[in-house]
């Protein structure tokens, strides 16, 4: 296992109390994975990322059990033990490129900070490292893209400058959240093709968050559905998605039309209600108030995600078919 | 009979640069349809290719250059502006920022009324907070403020209040984008159920494939301010013609 992740929580302190952004959530990831990671805003998914690398803010208190990173134990809370990895074992890919990227410093100057910084390359050198990189991820005339600076470049261009940026030192694990979001449907299948070659290339492993599960399914080996700071469903990919347990995996599942196949014009299978608000978690299950077949168990008891596959956390799953 | 008939139409805008001088960009190119009553028209295409513009030319929040536009068998340049918003109404993308945030719920949906119509508030409110009701909202949210509500709810007071006139047309410009999944698929069928009950014929403009391929009886698919194709939403989705509805169709996961 590449990344082995026990009991890690997160919380927010705040004026008014702490807030539980993640709680308790464990997963692992095996070299050369991709696992998808589906939720709706305010599940968590970014979350658990950002605590990977390092980058919650100072409000942030992180609880972990273990943590172990190719089999070395990390402390989340220590920036001195993630400095060296970020970037450099693990990378991450942000939604909004034109946010993400530095908007005062060149293309050239970001992509040869990395460089400069975990490989203790000369500028030079470094310069050269980023040609050949942007040259990988499709981007033409790349000697003179190194002295634009992101305003110039369209989103899609971005978005292939930050993934240049991220393989730059050849990670073991590449973070992709929500890498297309902010993209159009022909740049995001272009961008998403990329990053799948170069995952095989460099063989890395690759979490791909996303709210669109149509997206995970296509790239993805594994699927983890978070709901409210919880992973709520995990397991190979073609097992969750045909054979959904949690009553919310099929929710989802169901409330997204297909550009593909079903009739139009007929009522999606809508989840009454929203996602609970951090400062207003339910008791229990904290998917009971949407569900469909909610008892009073699920008012009481929050269930636990089961350790052996198929893994879910519910009291009354679907069945398998 | 149509109740919107777009003709030849043509947009462009010119952008200043230095020293003078001047460069015009057309945004909409020739673009043709027609909207016959009772129907959902999807339009479809990538950013930058004119779909928010033809929103606004539909709605009079912009001028165009050259073609026609007949609402309800008049010029759309001559319907009186008191007129017009009887006519047609737009729910916009962002119900974050379409929303004051400054008034309270059933003030935003009984503005039209109160502008518009000159209704005393007090009957204004009691209509906007029956259609609250219509939209799935409590009415007894009616006192809250926009921040006070989800990004979901938000969007149906968008809706609540472009329904206040009782307008022919609805013009949604990405009414979902900005909404989660679950949520989504609870603001289209809401759309559904408010076109039978009102009669409405809406102009659905969205990126989402899938949304689209949903929602509307016909589909046009714009590519550069063009009309690349148009059909019933069944045969372009299942037979797309044109490479770029073929090539959308691919990348859609």
């Amino acid at each position: 296992m590449l990344l082995e992740i026990e009991k890690l929580s997160v919380q927010f302190k705040t004026e008014s109390g702490n807030l539980i952004a993640l709680r308790d959530i464990s997963f692992s990831l095996a070299e050369g994975e991709i696992l998808g990671v589906v939720g709706e805003s305010g599940s968590g998914k970014s979350v658990s990322n950002l605590a990977l690398m390092g980058l919650l803010p100072d409000n942030a208190l992180i609880q972990t059990k273990s943590v172990k990173f190719q089999n070395q134990n990390l402390a989340l809370n220590s920036q001195k033990q993630l400095r060296p990895l970020r970037g450099k074992k693990i990378a991450m890919i942000f939604q909004d490129p034109m946010t993400a990227l530095n908007p005062s410093l060149t293309v050239g100057y970001q992509l040869r900070e990395t460089l400069q910084t975990h490989l203790e390359l000369t500028k030079k050198e470094a310069s050269r490292k980023a040609i050949s990189l942007l040259e990988r991820v499709g981007i033409t005339s790349a000697e003179e893209r190194l002295k634009v600076y992101p305003f110039e470049l369209s989103g899609g261009m971005a978005q292939r400058v930050m993934i240049a940026m991220s393989i730059s030192c050849n990670p073991k694990l590449l973070i992709a959240d929500e890498p297309t979001t902010a993209l159009d449907v022909t740049i995001q299948k272009q961008i998403l093709d990329l990053l799948i070659d170069l995952q095989k290339e460099n063989k890395m492993s690759m979490i791909l968050v996303s709210h669109d599960l149509a997206l995970v399914k296509k790239y993805s080996q594994r699927i983890q559905v978070m709901y409210a700071g919880e992973i709520i469903e995990t397991g190979p990919t073609d097992q969750v998605i045909k054979h959904p347990h949690h009553p919310y995996t099929f929710g989802l599942l169901k409330a997204r039309p297909s550009a593909h196949t079903g009739k139009s014009k007929e009522h999606l299978y809508a989840i009454p209600g929203t996602v609970p608000s951090l400062r207003a978690r339910p008791s229990g299950c904290q998917f009971h108030p949407r569900c469909d077949r909610s008892t009073e168990v699920c008012v009481k008891i929050n269930p636990d995600i089961s350790a052996s596959e198929p893994s879910f956390a519910c009291h009354h799953p679907l069945e398998s078919l | 009979m149509s109740l919107l008939s777009v003709k030849n139409l043509s947009k462009s805008y010119v952008t200043k640069k230095l020293a003078g001088k001047s460069e015009e960009r057309k945004v909409l190119n020739n673009v043709q349809f027609e909207l016959a009553e009772n129907k959902i028209l999807g339009i479809v295409g990538e950013s930058g290719c004119g779909k928010s513009t033809l929103a606004k030319v539909l709605t009079r929040l912009e001028d165009f250059q050259s073609g026609e536009i007949t609402l309800c068998g008049q010029n759309l340049r001559e319907i009186p502006q008191k007129e017009l918003t009887h006519l047609i109404q737009m729910v916009f993308q962002d119900p974050y920022q379409s929303l004051n945030p400054r008034k309270k719920a059933w003030e935003i949906i009984a503005d039209p009324l109160i502008v518009v119509k000159n209704t005393p508030r007090l009957e204004a409110k009691k209509m906007a907070l029956a259609m609250m009701a219509k939209v799935g909202l409590l009415p007894e949210l009616g006192e809250r403020y926009p921040h006070q509500f989800s990004g979901g709810q938000r969007q149906r007071i968008g809706i609540a209040r472009a329904l206040m006139l009782k307008p022919k047309v609805l013009i949604l410009d990405e009414p979902v984008s900005a909404l989660d999944v679950s949520i989504q698929a609870q603001v289209l069928n809401l759309l559904l159920d408010l076109q039978k009950e009102f009669g409405l014929s809406m102009i659905f403009i969205s990126h989402d494939l899938s949304v689209v391929k949903h929602i509307s009886d016909e589909t046009l698919v714009l590519y550069f301010g063009e009309v690349v194709e148009h059909g019933p939403s069944e045969q372009v989705f299942s037979n797309p013609q044109h490479t770029y509805t073929k090539t959308l169709l691919e990348s859609a996961p």
